[in-house]
């Protein structure tokens, strides 16, 4: 099984940050008594958790460059990794177009149409659900290889 | 693992990261051009001392306005959990005293002393139509919009009425009509809760080249409307003359509605009833300024990957010779 490194936690706690905030930024936490459970009542405060989403968003973009140059310079091996990757290169680059448009979008001005706006927060949502789906599946996948020996 | 480094690995490499230093800054250009393009907006100037009170904006407002209210039907779908409130203004139409889904207008009272003599002040309060407002700008579906001439108003047929629009006001300025809208086709017991209103500047007055009902209604003229340097000009212009106070140029990072006061606002804040749905004169940080000043600095982390990328590259190189 492949060890993880320093590099897959920071990635590991980038997502997780940057997905609960992102889903905090619909009025759900309050409703389901979430920002109820002590320590979590900044989950219902939407500026807070915009900020957060922004800042992680960054460590998410850093990590990812730094990803595509090191997989270039030093191309680790394409095969059965390569099929995953490919997945994972389309998601990331949804969810960086997306988010960055949103990101100019909440600058003073109008720069984009309604609907066009519409549609980016569609899609940023879908690319995040694609994106979880796709980790669990990676995980279960793990979970049998380690099983298997 | 050591990683070997080749001559040819070493030139795609820096290819890569000039590359990457290129694509980052037409990014950084893309993104100001895009920022930077702005047209004026139109602002209204609501002169305090001029106002009677008479409540003939609030009921043209009222008139003009009835098409766009909701008409919703009962039973409301019981929602999950049992804390959701049901929000039900439908029996309550004729409240005029503060916001609610059928009054997008109301007139404020208070009493304040001019040169050592009691008066009474009368003010008309509605949506502010911020520069950039927060409503429309962390809107998660797009329902909440801005228009080019500066107005900014909830789509009442996309709007779910999650009420994250009055959170992230800073005067609470939108109000929400249960039992109403697009969540009765989704999951009405799960998401949503109706539709929010609020008042909409008359956009469809304002199309048409007509004034908003408030303003063409008003005995005394109270209000103007026009560009928003114009505006400026004048509330500044009317506050001199008056030795006056202004609100709504710098409040949240700037507003599209300027009050003229011959009060202080901190003073008529103080004198001003202030329950929900009614809004206060406090003075207002841009609520949107620190999600920007972020976005800004994250202009460099593509750098800050590249550097990353740059350092361990050099330090495998090293390693090789």
């Amino acid at each position: 099984m492949k060890k993880m490194n320093i590099q897959s936690y920071i990635y590991g706690i980038t997502l997780f940050f940057i997905t609960l905030s992102g889903f905090a930024q619909m009025p759900i936490f309050k409703r389901y008594y979430i920002a109820d459970i002590p320590g979590l009542g900044w989950l219902a405060n939407f500026y807070i958790t915009h900020l957060m989403h922004y800042i992680f968003a960054g460590i998410f973009i850093s990590l990812v460059v730094y990803s595509i140059i090191y997989f270039i310079i030093f191309k680790k091996g394409f095969g059965q990794i390569a099929k995953d990757m490919i997945i994972r290169i389309i998601i990331f680059s949804g969810l960086i177009l997306t988010g960055s448009l949103l990101v100019i979008k909440n600058f003073s001005g109008t720069p984009f149409p309604n609907g066009m706006i519409i549609m980016l927060n569609l899609l940023h949502l879908l690319f995040c659900m694609a994106l979880m789906i796709f980790g669990f599946y990676q995980l279960i996948k793990r979970k049998k290889e380690l099983l298997s020996g | 693992m050591t990683n070997k480094i080749s001559r040819r690995a070493f030139l795609k490499g820096s290819i890569t990261v000039a590359g990457s230093v290129a694509a980052s800054a037409t990014g950084v250009s893309a993104a100001t051009a895009l920022t930077k393009e702005k047209k004026e907006p139109l602002a209204t100037l609501i002169d305090i001392s001029k106002c009677i009170g008479c409540e003939e904006c609030v009921y043209a407002c009222q008139e003009s306005n009835a098409d766009k209210y909701p008409n919703p039907e009962k039973p409301y779908p019981e929602m999950f959990p049992k804390r959701v409130p049901v929000e039900d203004w439908s029996q309550k139409r004729d409240v005029t005293d503060r916001l609610t889904p059928y009054n997008w207008l109301y007139i404020q009272h208070a009493t304040a002393k001019v040169d050592g003599e009691e008066i009474e002040l009368t003010i008309p309060r509605r949506c502010m139509h911020c520069d950039n407002p927060p409503c429309v700008k962390l809107c998660p579906w797009g329902s909440a919009k801005q228009e080019d001439n500066g107005l900014s108003r909830i789509d009442s047929d996309l709007c779910l009425g999650g009420s994250k629009c009055k959170t992230v006001c800073p005067w609470d300025i939108p109000q929400r009509q249960t039992g109403t809208g697009l969540y009765l086709k989704l999951l009405p017991a799960l998401a949503g809760n109706g539709v929010m209103y609020k008042c909409d500047r008359c956009y469809n007055l304002l199309e048409k080249g007509e004034v908003p009902a408030c303003i063409e209604s008003c005995p005394e003229d109270v209000q103007t409307i026009g560009p928003r340097s114009e505006i400026l000009a004048k509330a500044h212009a009317l506050a001199k003359e008056m030795n006056g106070y202004i609100y709504g140029e710098h409040e949240n990072g700037g507003t599209n509605t300027i009050y003229v006061s011959p009060v202080p606002f901190d003073e008529l804040n103080n004198n001003i009833e202030k329950r929900d749905g009614q809004a206060h004169f406090e003075k207002v940080e841009n609520k949107m300024a620190s999600g920007n000043n972020i976005a800004k600095a994250m202009l460099i982390a593509p750098l800050a990957g590249i550097a990353a990328a740059a350092g361990k590259f050099y330090k495998a190189a090293k390693e090789d010779e």
